[in-house]
């Protein structure tokens, strides 16, 4: 397969929850989320109650991959920062590391500078964290995996067929 | 790409319909929107023109149910299939676990058909991946119509290598979910595989 899975265990899940909880926070942000580059939603932050964020996380990620197409065309490597700006909420997307992209949203509380601010010392900490994720899953690969937790090690016909029921 | 998270014990899955213009791709997913339970399901959105022709994706995800205290989820999108939007329908295929190929049977349509699974292959190639090493299957729509071709021609031209096909009319449902099935089985079976 041309991109590995992203496989993610509860140690990194809670750091990158953490550093979400305070991006939120330092931020004064309405909402605060992670999405992978193919629209999964990872992890959010703050008031999500009113939000769609699987629908959400795939537009964003729709919106990253469409601006990325058109980076290359004008031969950049990509934009790696997109600001929205609405009549009460703004949205401030940026792509950490090439593979995540983070996404506040926030109305007047807030300033784009302070987003911006914060937004980048979240990212490195964010980087961090997806290199350790990266370097785990490929250790993994090596040594041969975690089966004997996986879902998937006994996983049946039947079990597949009940999901169509 | 699958996300696998074993912290809200979740899995995600990317199921992508591929086919020529006015196939029936987005009938499919308005078809497993409108027979799914709302709890199961999320909004279907579509991204349009005025016409009603798809111009970026449609996006529905699909909440199946457990397996192994796992939550199973399917994100399943479909690609514009007019041919100019090409740089599209590359960027929809990024970490793509299944690929149902969708072909109008109607006879006229062939040429169209063997263009967008041309197409297909290109897209695919270049992002490392190949249509024989991915979960895959074929839907012949449009059963129904007059003039179509028979299915036999139809293996011939668009399924050389003997994957699963079904024959299909998403506009009454015929098919659509047997479809879906067939490739989350396979894309499931993968994962096992890696494990």
């Amino acid at each position: 397969m041309a991109d590995s899975d992203l496989v993610m265990y509860d140690n990194e899940f809670q750091k990158i929850d953490g550093e979400l909880q305070r991006l939120h926070q330092q931020a004064n942000a309405n909402v605060v989320f992670l999405v992978d580059k193919n629209g999964q939603l990872i992890a959010s932050a703050g008031d999500t109650h009113n939000i769609d964020t699987t629908s959400l996380a795939s537009l964003t990620a729709g919106n990253i991959a469409a601006t990325g197409g058109i980076a290359r065309l004008l031969g950049e490597k990509e934009f790696t920062i997109l600001f929205h700006e609405g009549e009460k909420d703004n949205i401030h997307i940026s792509l950490i590391g090439q593979r995540i992209i983070l996404v506040v949203i926030f109305d007047q509380r807030s300033s784009l500078g302070l987003v911006r601010l914060r937004v980048k010392k979240a990212a490195e900490v964010l980087g961090r964290i997806f290199d350790e994720i990266t370097s785990k899953a490929e250790k993994e690969k090596v040594e041969g995996g975690k089966a004997s937790e996986s879902p998937f090690a006994e996983i049946s016909d039947e079990d597949i067929d009940n999901l169509f029921k | 790409m699958s996300f696998i998270n074993y912290s809200s014990r979740e899995i995600n899955c990317k199921i992508v319909y591929y086919g020529p213009g006015l196939c029936g791709k987005t009938t499919n997913l308005q078809f497993i929107y409108k027979k799914t339970n709302p709890e199961q399901k999320g909004k279907l959105i579509s991204l349009a023109t005025e016409s009603e022709r798809t111009l970026f994706f449609d996006f529905l995800p699909l909440a199946l149910g457990d397996i192994r205290g796992f939550k199973v989820r399917f994100h399943l999108y479909t690609v514009p299939g007019q041919v100019f939007y090409a740089a599209s329908r590359k960027l929809i295929l990024k970490g793509v676990d299944g690929v149902i190929f969708v072909a109008d049977s109607q006879i006229e349509r062939m040429e169209a058909n063997m263009e967008s699974l041309d197409d297909l292959r290109i897209n695919l190639a270049e992002q490392g991946y190949a249509v024989e090493k991915l979960s895959y299957a074929v839907q012949y729509n449009k059963r129904d119509l007059p003039h179509v071709a028979p299915i036999e021609e139809m293996n011939k031209l668009l399924n050389v290598n003997g994957v699963q096909w079904f024959e299909g009319v998403a506009t009454t449902g015929v098919g659509v979910f047997e479809t879906l099935k067939g490739v989350a089985k396979q894309v499931l079976l993968e994962l096992k595989k890696h494990y």
